[in-house]
């Protein structure tokens, strides 16, 4: 833990949102350039890689409780798939983002957008939650897994 | 309009049901869940069976994108077969696997088990009903790291270990079957297996496609745990699971022995393979030969029995080889008819081992004495499983290995037939050290009793299938003789 170290604390707070920011232009950028779901993940995900090594894992499963990730590995995949599912509603075939809207560009631009998005919030439950998993590895008394 | 659609949901159904097990997290519910998903794939499974055997193959394109640039789905007879097979070894397991699971998964893990078991069926159905080969690889992964996790969630800590090992082989596997696919890619520019089937002829004689084709055969070959290549299948079936084990015996691997067909007769269809390399064909049928012998031997000695059954699979799967490497009608008749005859079996009998572990706390051969007196009805599933194994009239495992040896007659190799013939005799052995032990022995422990209706009406589906499709075979054969005469038809549209 190296909270006591100041000049890492006040650093990493001053990185972290900035961070998350990026993480989130990486994100919604992704359509028209470089990016997109998978880079945002992982960049998202060292905002609490950061956090934890800074301030504690302990304090790190406060922000992101076992619950949580296991609700971002599980609904990022519903999202993708329900984006397929929804435009096999509309009368297309699977992941057909044409049917999204009446325009079918803007459709195509809906559909990657969400599934990008959905790409993004599994990847970052997964990288945090194997983050986490290896410290409970070593502490497994005060472990809150699975709590 | 759901007709049109059906391709698809039969993988993403499975795959939206994983995530929603994780977020439901109460075993019971899980349970129901991943039941109805099944039996749901199942239906499916066999409405396109039955599309396949009417219209011919079948094509459905992902985000409407057309075949060579986008994804396609395509499924022809042998594909609609492993999906009837994974569907519903899948379905029926499943039925069977609630007590069974409660009694060796710790509770707060059961819900990962369900969770693992539907993507293990994403992929393995994926693999079979793809039209990419790139697409294949991905299913074939996703199939792969959930059985490794399922291996290891065994109560045994050498479960571990056994996940490990099936681990790093099945990525050695699944890395030579990427090295294959990218070279293929680099000579045709293309991962669509039909069109791959197109171009590849015009290449075939280029180093590139050969090596293509030699990391394609042993990275599979790795997979479907072909003598030599079998070492990570004995343990990793022996630790992991009961249910499990029924699971993975009855599919992985049949999978597996489906995307060899794949390859071989789809991919490079334009070529003759075995007649452009035919020390492929040599390999091939060499190690299938030996893989019997040397697997059935092994057998004969193990103490455990899940051991035992796991290296009668690795010998079946000698068969399978076998009769795919004659690259006859007949022989890849008697081939894939014995993917879905095997599967019967081989679930059976670890699907009785699964009760035998239940009642008496372990499979060793002297766990198993007496037996016969205190669970008679999972004994009488495991005998059916065993003649059946051994290859005896009236059950399913007469009707392959009468094809394989018609197959071999064909081409006139008369000593390859007396060898499977003898292959079967080594059966006889290992089979019957089980009988001898559960009806001839006293039981050690009088308290052992039955195991639930819920454990033997699943197994007792499974062994009355294999009487049945042993009696009344003509179903299955026309299906298995249609898809051999489509994939001998040539890969080339």
């Amino acid at each position: 833990m190296l909270s006591r170290t100041s000049i890492l604390r006040v650093v990493s707070k001053l990185l972290i949102p900035p961070i998350g920011l990026y993480a989130l232009y990486v994100q919604f950028h992704g359509d028209f350039g470089p990016g997109g779901g998978f880079q945002a993940g992982v960049i998202f995900a060292t905002v609490f890689i950061l956090y934890a090594l800074i301030f504690g894992v302990t304090n790190a499963r406060l922000v992101a409780p076992s619950w949580l990730t296991r609700a971002m590995l599980a609904s990022g995949v519903l999202l993708y798939a329900g984006v397929g599912v929804a435009s096999m509603l509309m009368g297309g075939d699977f992941l057909d983002y044409s049917q999204l809207a009446t325009d079918p560009i803007a459709g195509q631009h809906l559909g990657i957008t969400l599934i990008e998005f959905g790409v993004g919030i599994t990847v970052a439950g997964a990288m945090i939650t194997i983050f986490l998993i290896f410290d409970g590895r070593i502490r497994v008394d005060d472990d809150d897994e699975d709590g | 309009m759901i007709a049109s659609q059906l391709p698809i949901l039969q993988v993403i159904v499975p795959l939206i049901a994983a995530p929603l097990v994780l977020l439901l997290r109460r075993s019971g519910a899980a349970w129901a869940l991943t039941l109805l998903v099944t039996w749901s794939m199942f239906a499916i499974a066999l409405v396109l069976l039955a599309q396949v055997m009417d219209g011919g193959v079948l094509y459905y394109r992902i985000g409407g994108w057309a075949a060579p640039w986008g994804i396609e789905y395509r499924l022809d007879q042998v594909g609609a077969l492993v999906l009837v097979i994974v569907s519903g070894i899948g379905s029926v397991v499943i039925a069977y696997a609630r007590a069974s699971v409660e009694r060796e998964i710790d509770s707060e893990r059961i819900y990962l088990f369900y969770c693992m078991y539907l993507l293990c069926l994403t992929g393995l159905l994926g693999i079979a009903i793809t039209g990419d080969v790139f697409n294949l690889f991905v299913f074939l992964e996703i199939s792969s790291l959930s059985s490794y996790v399922l291996i290891a969630l065994g109560r045994n800590r050498r479960a571990l270990t056994a996940a490990y090992r099936y681990l790093i082989m099945g990525t050695i596997g699944a890395t030579f079957y990427i090295i294959g696919v990218g070279l293929m890619y680099m000579q045709t520019g293309t991962l669509n297996i039909d069109d791959l089937a197109t171009l590849i002829p015009a290449v075939a004689d280029s180093r590139t496609i050969h090596a293509a084709l030699a990391f394609l055969t042993v990275g599979i070959c790795l997979k479907l745990a072909l003598f030599p290549l079998h070492m990570w299948l004995p343990n990793a079936y022996a630790f992991a699971p009961s249910v499990v084990t029924a699971f993975l015996a009855a599919t992985a691997t049949k999978v597996a022995v489906y995307i060899l067909i794949r390859i071989v007769f789809t991919v490079f269809g334009g070529v003759d393979v075995f007649a452009v390399v035919p020390l492929v064909q040599e390999a091939l049928m060499g190690l299938a030969l030996i893989g019997v012998f040397a697997a059935s031997s092994v057998a004969i000695y193990q103490n455990d029995i899940k051991r035992m059954l796991a290296y009668s699979s690795v010998a079946q799967i000698g068969y399978i080889i076998l009769g795919i490497s004659l690259a006859s009608s007949t022989g890849l008749t008697g081939g894939i008819i014995h993917l879905f005859n095997h599967a019967l079996m081989k679930c059976t009998l670890f699907l009785a081992m699964g009760a035998v572990f239940m009642q008496a706390g372990g499979v060793s051969i002297r766990h198993m004495q007496g037996i016969g007196k205190t669970m008679p009805w999972t004994m009488a599933a495991f005998v059916i499983g065993g003649l059946s194994l051994i290859g005896v009239p009236l059950t399913v495992g007469f009707i392959s290995k009468w094809y394989l040896i018609l197959g071999v007659l064909e081409k006139g190799m008369w000593p390859v037939a007396g060898l499977v013939v003898l292959g079967s005799l080594l059966a006889v052995i290992y089979i019957w050290r089980v009988i001898e032990a559960a009806y001839f022995k006293d039981p050690s422990n009088d308290t052992i009793t039955e195991a639930p209706l819920s454990m033997l009406a699943p197994m007792w589906v499974m062994a009355l299938a294999s009487v049945y499709f042993g009696i009344d075979a003509t179903r299955t054969l026309d299906i298995a003789t249609s898809a051999a005469q489509t994939l001998l038809g040539g890969g080339a549209p």
